[in-house]
Parts: structure tokens; sequence; C-alpha cells
């Protein structure tokens, strides 16, 4: 059951999309984002729709798996949404005792649940079309004027590297050493939520110890190939801008004027 | 009890499987058999070492004989009980603590604050009390040759071999009636190899319990082992007595396995001409044969 989690999991590709420097693929997936948040009309939520609609279908990811990676904020999407419904104040639409529903609400909480819907479909589509040791070298590179101000770039992309590389290990490890404690009768499936807690103690106590072991194996690891940090550091898969990067920065451009001209001209509904 | 009863009760198998099959990722592009069509019957009573080159599911098999799998197809009967019926499923835990399994590296699995209160961790969820957990924490500490002294001691300050020795006890301290042990020795010097394996025996010997012991090694195989179990490809290749298994050289050499060395060395003798006896598999046995042959020269030198 652990090896179904699918955090940051990546699908191989050759589409276009898998092909653009993940240095640009992450700033369209900024603007998308804001492209999202600066809709003000029905007509506006047309264009990232489309726009992600088509993004998806060049890259080949099965729509299904980009749906999945909605599941597990329903709980959050549901909770705005109710939120937005019963607070928002405005024309009552039905009134019963203290609960009003107003007919804004309902389109607040609509609008809410459209961009967060949409923004977790767009960055699942980055993850899943990046692998994520480009992800973090678009990472480190995107934020290097950081350094002028002494913010340690390389040092913040090598953890996360290093943490997204540990993610298969640990839940390994984890699949195992449950399978040891359980065969030592520990009873993980039952019992009150204080019981199921203290059942997590023979897990997470192994489990910190192993990961604790394997951070001093690879320190010195990485030290006997003299690593010593970022400065001076070449790489192996050098980034670059192509055709491609530019004719996807261009069409989002374009929709971004798109969504900033229905703004001015077609009348907000709230 | 007549004698035939008494026949039929010992005859019982403490583990019977009956066309096992176990699936990797079913139903997927990935699926993958670790194990296929296995029936094996294991005697109470016995030591069987169970050997195979590595993935070809001797893990995924042991793992199916207390309960932590559950199979594709197929049975598992653990002493004449189906563990997977609708009824027994319920008591899967039962099933774990009548087969005691101890996973490779099992010091990585130690978690209390002391030896004590960690060997204590199987029988505590037995829901023993505390006279009876105090009895067998004491009794497996003996049985892998922990002296008291370090019962209030923490795991973490004792070198690797003791920490081993810490996780098997915690197994043994459930007093199961079939002790298996996913090479228990990988790790170790030869020392720290032999003396595990000859607590592992003493505790064979002593408490007619059945073992199950996996191994690389087909030294320790011949050694300690009545029976030997090889697993290829998913497949029991053969289950047989030590000597029937380590007969077939050839065959073994093959799927990437091979006999013990003091065989191939005989096997190489007797090609050489001379007439030292086939079935030798320990330096014990490859002592006695050269001391006999000797002896018989020497008679004959003499007559």
């Amino acid at each position: 059951m652990l090896r179904d989690i699918t955090i940051g999991q990546y699908f191989p590709g050759k589409s276009v999309i898998h092909r653009m420097d993940p240095r640009m693929k992450l700033i369209l997936s900024i603007a998308y984002i804001v492209m999202l948040f600066c809709v003000g009309n029905e007509a506006g939520f047309l264009i990232p729709v489309i726009f992600l609609i088509a993004a998806i279908w060049i890259s080949k990811i099965p729509f299904i798996m980009v749906l999945k990676g909605v599941k597990p904020i329903l709980p959050l999407i549901i909770f705005t949404a109710v939120l937005n419904i019963f607070f928002v104040t405005g024309e009552p639409l039905v009134k019963l005792g203290f609960i009003t529903i107003t007919v804004d609400g309902i389109i607040v909480a609509l609008k809410m649940v459209i961009r967060i819907i949409f923004l977790i479909m767009g960055t699942s589509l980055l993850t899943y079309t990046t692998s994520p040791i480009a992800l973090t070298d678009a990472i480190e590179q995107l934020l290097r004027p950081l350094n002028k101000i002494h913010f340690p770039v390389h040092e913040m992309a090598m953890m996360m590297t290093i943490a997204l590389r540990f993610i298969p290990t640990l839940i390994e490890e984890t699949d195992k050493i449950m399978s040891a404690q359980k065969a030592r009768g520990a009873d993980m499936e039952s019992g009150g939520l204080m019981q199921r807690a203290k059942a997590l103690v023979p897990i997470l106590i192994p489990l910190f110890i192993s990961a604790f072991r394997r951070a001093e194996e690879l320190a010195l690891a990485m030290e006997c190939r003299c690593y010593r940090g970022g400065e001076g550091r070449t790489r192996m898969r050098q980034l670059h801008y192509s055709s491609l990067d530019w004719y996807g920065a261009a069409v989002m451009a374009v929709c971004f004027a798109g969504v900033i001209l229905l703004n001015i001209f077609v009348p907000a509904f709230v | 009890m007549t004698g035939k009863e008494e026949r039929l009760r010992t005859n019982v198998a403490i583990i019977k499987t009956e066309h096992l099959s176990h699936l990797y990722s079913a139903g997927t592009p990935f699926e993958k058999a670790a194990i296929e069509d296995v029936s094996v019957e294991i005697e109470p009573g016995e030591f069987i070492g169970v050997i195979g080159h590595t993935g070809s599911g001797k893990s995924t098999l042991i793992q199916h004989f207390n309960g932590l799998l559950q199979p594709t197809s197929g049975k598992i009967y653990v002493d004449g009980k189906d563990i997977w019926d609708e009824k027994n499923k319920k008591n899967i835990r039962d099933v774990r603590f009548q087969v005691g399994l101890v996973f490779q590296y099992p010091e990585y699995q130690l978690f209390e604050e002391t030896v004590y209160k960690d060997i204590a961790f199987g029988p505590g969820n037995m829901g023993l009390s505390k006279e009876e957990i105090h009895t067998r924490v004491m009794e497996a500490m003996d049985f892998v040759g922990l002296k008291g002294k370090y019962a209030e001691k923490s795991p973490f300050d004792l070198s690797g071999g003791q920490k081993r020795r810490v996780a098997i006890a915690g197994v043994i301290a459930m007093r199961p009636k079939v002790l298996i042990l996913d090479e228990p020795t990988a790790g170790l010097d030869p020392k720290g190899r032999d003396k595990i394996l000859g607590q592992i025996r003493e505790y064979h010997q002593q408490t007619g319990s059945t073992v199950l012991l996996v191994s690389h090694s087909m030294e320790d195989i011949a050694k300690y082992a009545e029976k030997v179990l090889v697993m290829n490809h998913a497949k029991v290749f053969d289950y047989d007595t030590v000597e029937r298994v380590f007969s077939k050289n050839e065959e073994l050499t093959r799927m990437g396995l091979s006999v013990p060395q003091v065989s191939k060395v005989f096997h190489q003798l007797r090609a050489a001409g001379y007439p030292v006896s086939e079935n030798v598999y320990t330096v014990d046995q490859a002592e006695a044969d050269i001391l006999r042959l000797l002896k018989a020269k020497g008679g004959a030198g003499r007559a």
C-alpha cells in the first residue's frame, strides 16, 4: 500500500512538453497560476482551461493521471467551497435559521473550486513531465541571483535533490520494518487513536535511526569524492533554452493578454 | 492412543502449501510472479535449509508461511488450518506467534530502551502475564547466549553481532513452533556466524521446534540442515535430503548455486581415481573419510 504513493511522480516521455527546458516550464507554470487568479469573469476562465487541456493533450499524459493529482486535496476543496457558500454576504437565496446562502457565495465558491482544481492539475502536469532532478536544477539556476544576498541556493537545491532521491528508499525501508514488527505480533490495524499512535513507535524509531545512518554514510561518501558545496562545481547536464521554449512563452503571453482583455471588455460577475 | 492414531498425528505437516502463487503488481503491465505453484510439506521438528539465487522467491515464500503476505492463489495450512480461510483470517496474528520469522538484518528493527523490553515486545503482543514474559525473555536470552547483565542495557550500545542476537531472541521469546531465519549470518565474521548457527541448532535440538534457515552458504546448509529446499525462478526446483540435493552438482551450478567446497574437492579426488566416498558435504565428514582411507591403507601396508 505504501508503494502506491505518487509524490513527484514523473512519466518519462518525448513530447514537446517533456523536451522543454525545465526552467521555462517552471516559469510558465508560475505564470499560469498567476493567470488563473487574474481571471475576472466566466469567459476569462475559458482561456486557462483550454490552455491546460491542450497542454495535457500535447504531453500525452493520460488525462486520468492528471485528475488523480486532485484527489488528495479534495477535502480542502470541499472545505473552501462550503466556507465560501455560507460566509459570503450578499443577496440571500435560501434562508434556513442562522444559515443563509447567497448567490454571490455560490459564485465565489465555484470560482475558488475551479481555480484550485486547475492549479493542482497544472502543477501536476509540471511534475509529470519533468524529472525531479531536472526540476531542482531549474530551481537552483532560477534562484541563483539570490546568492548575492548570501542565500545558500546550491545547498537548498542539493537538499531537495537528496530528499527526492530518498523518498522511495525510505518507503521501502518502512515497508520492511513494518513487516518485521508485524512478524513480532505488532497490531497496527485495530484499536483507538492512542493505541494506533503508540503502535507507530516500533516503526518510527528504527526508521529514524536508519535515516540518520544513511545521512551519515551519504555525507561521508560525498566527502570522499571531494564535494565541498556549489562553488566552482560544473554540471554534466547543462540547461539550454531552445526555440521550443520561446514558442511556449509566446503562447503563454498571448493567453495572458487574452485574459487581461476579457477582464477589461467583459463585465466582472461579482 | 493407538499406534495408528499416533502415526496420523505425527504425520500432520506443520506447514503445508498447495499450489501457492504470488504475483506482484497483479493486473498491471508490470505483473511478475514471485512464486509460482509451490507445493511443499514441512514436517514438525525438521531443520530445513532454503537456498536459491537472489530473486528466486525465497523471501516471498517464507513471508507466506507466517501470513505476512497473502497468496494470489493457492492455500497455506499451518498446523492443519487454512490460515486465509474466512474464519481464521481474523486471527492471522496467531499464525505469526506460531511461525516466528527473523528477517534479514534484524538488528535494524530494534527500538526499545533496553534489551529486556525489546525482547519482551513479541510476548507482550501475545497478551501474556508479566511473570510468563519474564521467564520467556530470560530463556530467550539464554538461548542466544546473552548474559543477564545485558538485560538493562540499551540495544543501541551493543555490537552488531550482539544486536542481531537480541533481535533473534525477540522472536524466540514468542516460543514459535516454527522458527524461520532469513540469512541470519549475513555480514557477520566467521566466529559470529558459527556462534549464531550453533545457538540455533541448540535451540532446535532442545525445543524440538521446526527450523527453516535461508542461507547462501552451502557449507552452513550442509552442516546444519537435514533437508534442503531449492528455489529457482519462482518455483521449487528440489526439496529433499542434503545428500540427494547436493548430489545434483551440475544442475545446482547451472542455476547459480553450488555444492559445499569440500564436496567439490572430493568430487575431483574421485575423478583422479582416489576411492573417497561420494557423500561428503562437511569438513567433519571429509576428515572421517580420509582417516578411514588412511587406516585402510595403513592396515594393508602392515599386512
